[in-house]
């Protein structure tokens, strides 16, 4: 093919024009491929690009959205919103974090401990996402950090909403509190506002539940900036959308005043509408100040509640189970009554009852003597229930139990209720396979041995007895919710037990003390004493705090035209009379603040100061004592698994329950041995109605 | 033929319009892109690109009027003397610490390595048309040329400019194949090219060189580092549309999102605000300007005006098509300006070197035309 011809001009002209062409085909083709790739972005691809050189323009700063609040029954705020100023920090734009941590904390006055507190949520946050340095600061410090700012890179001072909690630690476990997104919140919802310095989502009970409907719609920023972050000229904000409230049924007065009154006590509060079923407070003491657990947790902070004996971080009220002791007589009387006993049918109490060879004590080693129904209530005579438990049988005792609303869960907008246990036959053979026994039927007619119940169950309880209405806790207000239907009792039935338990109170019973200073108000109730350890460990009342025993009260009044109805629960508290001047007091104040509030003040200035003092001044021992040298707290999904693990409902015992429980001793009215001894309440010379009344109803 | 010639002074008629208006054009329009990108002012950049079109178009008309004896006069010394330059650019650099590319001559500065860039292409075209004919197909027509190339090549990657270089390399190359070199050198040369590259790429390159060939093939690997520039300049091209953004409203570069919008990114600056329209336009006016080139190159006299035209046609393109395909992602960033577009003085005067040359060699055809007809 190839032949060697000599070269001439005008082949190699040939060559240079042929190759000419082919240079120039190359050309065009080049063009060609540069205008279609040109139309591939201008057109095909426009949009996208627009879309990015409209992200590259417009910088959008989020405005966190005002949450919405949260309310009581009548309109005042349980969490609202307040104006203030904030510094928060972006690690990732921090040029040197301890040249700016040590600047920021001359400016700001922040104590080692809060210092070391950042530097741990820096280690932390994953960079992108704000660490709160400082919230609710004054005029003058958020000015001092503004003008420092080209000193400061990576700090963002800012004016915003915190959330606020009026009454503080009285509503931590109701509504819970809020803190900033963490790495998960992130990952689960891929959300620029969660990264947003100052936004802050709901970490606990209400404030987590109702996300969605508290947290708004955040506004926005739009200003045009250049590439540096120059901005060149606003294009105008968009006002957030505050988030919906929400309005519960709680009595914002009553709840506080409730957790005031708990005192030193570890303890629960559930007061209920008998009309209704309304949660009118719901309390668990100690508990946490959600307004500082909001702007982080700090390590003092933790380490104070982490280590306190009276649990702090469990809401006791649907996480605490206790044994109920003697309050259960009541409804094992109505059981009675409805498998139709006699309730004049007596049993005479030598303060033992013997069953075949065996004898079950009575708390009271005198005995009672002869004693019906009445009497079995208001001197809670334990050998009246044997007896009758005996003939009538578990089965019907431990339905009537579940029909109050025992070892239920309710529809509540928090997670992990603990509900405890009815035991029964078929349970006890489910559970340990082994048959029923007498001593079973006997601890359980006492609230003793497998029986437990938390203090939303006993209220649920009390309320439903009060009214014979089947309620419901209910805790979101609706003032159109259908009226709760009729347990289906007798109200002869009923107004038995009504009478048993006003003379509780008001008569020959057990407490005396509760009697309320309200002139024609009678409250019906019935204490009850949870052991804790057996009698060879302690005798429940003094020693060691964790061996006391649990005191328990229930009540509702007035008694003959039921409005209110109280659980409370008093966890070591030695016995029911730590319980029932708490329920009388928070009783008192539905009917006359001011006398109730009287008797709070004289028992505040025992306990040190109210509640927000004592607290002060403990956290202010406390951060004497170890300042920054406290372990770091958790952050907040450890902090919240950790308080999980606090709370895991007490687990049923693995073995079954071999012998009967020895009945606490349910104390006369008289001197009372309990550890914070109840004072007189001040308003008592001002209450002569109250005996009077006393007398006229029995 | 047309009635008017008659009354036209020869010297304006003679010139080659067709061109010349084109290119006055779409100057006119870099002038605008320029304007708006300094925010809608003259200076720095928009005045002086317009004034310095003129005065080198003034160059080039004189240029075309130079005779062809000339040209092969100073084929030779001149590549010396731009040698020369670049390697006193070298030691310059080296004594002042640093690279430098410019020499600073007092009145302006002089960047050898862009008059290198036709200077290659001229001593290239004196040395195929000196080469004897039948010689094309021996070592002599290969060696010579590939050591011409390598010298200031390599002293180009010195300091370090890959753009330049390449430049050159490429107006070589193209010379010798339009020159005549057997094909299978071009073939092979590809294919050990395709060896090599891998090669160069880890030894040769510097670190930042290797970067930016790394990104442009993975441009989102670093979208704020190398990458970003490649990014920016597609969202300004892209966010233009077919109409653009208008006049004076582009945002990409006047948020300096856009880098260099001024020089090497010129193109996005201008498809942002006048669209796939106004690139459209830029890419019909480089059409005619090589058409034209190339038909003057096929129609010129000999092999050395020949050779001469297409390399400065080639010269002109290689900056338009590397510049164009690295705006729009096809093409790693390197340092090289679209003509007539972006503002500096250097390559225009190297560009307008290249089109006097051309007109020079159209108007070497014209008499010798003219006797035949």
């Amino acid at each position: 093919m190839k032949q060697k011809l000599p070269m001439t001009a005008a082949r190699l002209s040939q060559t240079f024009e042929r190759r000419t062409f082919m240079l120039g085909a190359i050309q065009g083709g080049v063009g060609l491929l540069l205008a279609t790739r040109l139309g591939y972005l201008a057109v095909a691809e426009n949009a996208k690009y627009k879309a990015a050189s409209e992200s590259n323009r417009v910088n959008l700063s989020l405005i966190p959205p005002r949450r919405g609040w949260v309310l009581d029954r009548n309109g005042a705020a349980l969490a609202s919103n307040r104006a203030d100023f904030r510094v928060d920090l972006i690690p990732d734009r921090i040029v040197d974090a301890d040249t700016t941590l040590a600047k920021l904390s001359g400016l700001l006055d922040l104590t080692p401990d809060h210092i070391a507190d950042i530097k741990d949520k820096i280690g932390k946050s994953r960079g992108f996402q704000p660490v709160e340095v400082a919230s609710k600061l004054e005029w003058d410090k958020f000015a001092a950090v503004s003008v420092r700012l080209p000193e400061l890179p990576g700090v963002i001072p800012q004016r915003g909403y915190s959330r606020f909690y009026p009454s503080g630690a009285a509503v931590g476990h109701l509504v819970g509190y809020v803190g900033p997104a963490s790495a998960d919140d992130y990952v689960r919802e891929h959300n620029p506002l969660l990264i947003t310095p100052g936004f802050k989502i709901g970490k606990d009970s209400l404030e987590k539940a109702f996300e969605v409907r508290l947290r708004g719609v955040p506004g926005a920023r739009r200003v045009e900036a250049t590439a540096s972050g120059k901005v060149v000229r606003d294009l105008g904000t968009r006002e957030d959308v505050p988030g919906q409230p929400i309005q519960l049924t709680i009595h914002a007065g009553l709840q506080e005043y409730a957790a005031r009154r708990i005192g030193l006590e570890s303890g629960s509060v559930v007061v209920m509408d008998c009309l209704t079923g309304d949660l009118l407070a719901m309390v668990s003491m100690p508990c946490f100040d959600p307004n500082s657990f909001s702007d982080g947790i700090g390590r003092i902070e933790w380490k104070m509640l982490s280590e306190d004996d009276h649990v702090p971080l469990r809401n006791k009220v649907l996480r605490g189970l206790y044994p109920p002791g003697s309050t259960v007589k009541p409804m094992v009387a109505l059981a009675f009554l409805e498998a139709g006993l006699d309730p004049h049918a007596a049993v005479n109490c030598a303060g033992g009852l013997r069953v075949g060879n065996r004898v079950f004590h009575c708390w009271n080693h005198h005995g009672h003597g002869s004693t019906d129904m009445m009497k079995g209530i208001y001197q809670s005579c334990d050998v009246y229930f044997y007896h009758f438990a005996q003939q009538i049988g578990m089965d019907k005792i431990a339905a009537m139990m579940r029909r109050m609303g025992l070892g239920q869960e309710f529809p509540m907008p928090y997670p992990g209720q603990s509900y405890g246990t009815v035991p029964d036959p078929a349970w006890k053979l489910r559970k340990y396979h082994k048959e029923w026994a007498v001593y079973d039927t006997v601890n359980a007619t006492i609230g003793q041995g497998y029986m437990l119940v938390n203090p939303l169950q006993q209220a649920v309880y009390v309320s439903r007895l009060a009214s014979g209405l089947k309620h419901m806790p209910r805790l979101l207000l609706d003032r159109h919710a259908p009226p709760p239907p009729s347990m289906g009792f007798r109200q002869e039935h009923l107004d038995l037990i009504h009478a048993a338990m006003n003379e509780v109170v008001n008569g020959r019973g057990t407490a005396g003390k509760a009697r309320l200073p309200i002139p024609g108000v009678q409250m019906a109730g019935k204490t009850g004493t949870a052991q804790v350890v057996g009698l060879n460990i302690g005798n429940g009342k003094g020693g060691q705090w964790k061996h006391r025993d649990h005191g328990h009260f229930i009540c509702f009044a007035p008694f003959d035209k039921p409005r209110y109805a109280c659980a409370v629960a008093i966890e070591h508290g030695g016995g029911s009379p730590a319980a029932y001047p708490i329920a009388r007091d928070v009783m008192t104040y539905l009917f006359d603040q001011t006398k109730a509030m009287a008797a709070l003040d004289e028992y505040e200035r025992q306990w040190g100061g109210n509640l927000q003092q004592r607290m002060a001044a403990k956290y202010a021992a406390y951060a004497a004592q170890y300042g920054a040298t406290a372990p770091a707290a958790p952050d907040d999904d450890e902090a919240s698994k950790e308080v999980e693990q606090d709370n895991k409902p007490v687990a049923e015992p693995d073995s079954p329950e071999t012998d009967a429980a020895s009945p606490a001793p349910e104390p006369e009215p008289g001197p009372a041995p309990a550890p914070p001894s109840p004072p007189q309440p001040a308003a008592q010379p001002q209450t002569p109605g109250a005996t009077a009344s006393g007398a006229s109803g029995q | 033929m047309m009635m008017p010639r008659a009354y036209v002074p020869q010297a304006l008629s003679r010139q080659p319009w067709q061109v010349i208006i084109p290119l006055t054009l779409l100057t006119l329009f870099g002038g605008a892109v320029l304007y708006s990108a300094a925010g809608g002012r003259w200076q720095p950049w928009a005045a002086m690109h317009i004034i310095r079109f003129f005065g080198f178009l003034t160059m080039a008309m004189l240029i075309g009027r130079v005779p062809q004896e000339w040209f092969k006069r100073i084929a030779m010394p001149g590549y010396v003397v731009l040698c020369v330059l670049l390697v006193l650019v070298e030691l310059i650099g080296r004594i002042g610490g640093g690279s430098q590319r410019w020499l600073n001559l007092g009145f302006m500065t002089l960047q050898p390595s862009e008059l290198m860039k036709p200077g290659i292409v001229l001593v290239l075209a004196w040395f195929y048309s000196m080469l004897p004919l039948n010689e094309i197909r021996a070592w002599r027509a290969i060696v010579p040329p590939l050591v011409l190339l390598g010298i200031p090549a390599a002293l180009v990657m010195l300091q370090p400019d890959l753009g330049t270089a390449l430049a050159i390399s490429f107006g070589a190359l193209v010379m010798m194949f339009l020159a005549g070199l057997p094909m299978w050198l071009f073939v092979g040369g590809g294919l050990a090219g395709a060896i090599a590259a891998p090669l160069a790429f880890f030894f040769l390159l510097h670190d930042y060189q290797r970067k930016r060939v790394l990104v442009f093939l993975d441009p989102e690997s670093d979208p704020l580092g190398s990458g970003y520039h490649i990014t920016q300049s597609k969202i300004a091209i892209g966010s233009g549309g077919f109409f653009g953004k208008g006049f004076g409203n582009g945002s990409q570069s006047h948020l300096d999102y856009l880098p260099e919008s001024h020089t090497d990114f010129v193109f996005a600056t201008m498809a942002e605000e006048w669209g796939m329209l106004g690139g459209l336009f830029v890419l019909a006016v480089f059409a005619v300007v090589f058409t034209w080139g190339l038909k003057v190159a096929l129609r010129a006299p000999d092999r050395f005006s020949r050779l001469l035209a297409a390399g400065m046609v080639t010269t002109i393109f290689f900056y338009v098509c590397i510049n164009m395909m690295m705006v729009m992602g096809l093409a790693p960033v390197v340092g090289i300006p679209l003509p007539f577009l972006s503002h500096g003085g250097s390559s225009m005067m190297t560009n307008m070197i290249c089109i006097g040359t051309i007109m020079a060699v159209d108007r070497w055809s014209r008499p010798q035309r003219g006797r035949l007809a």
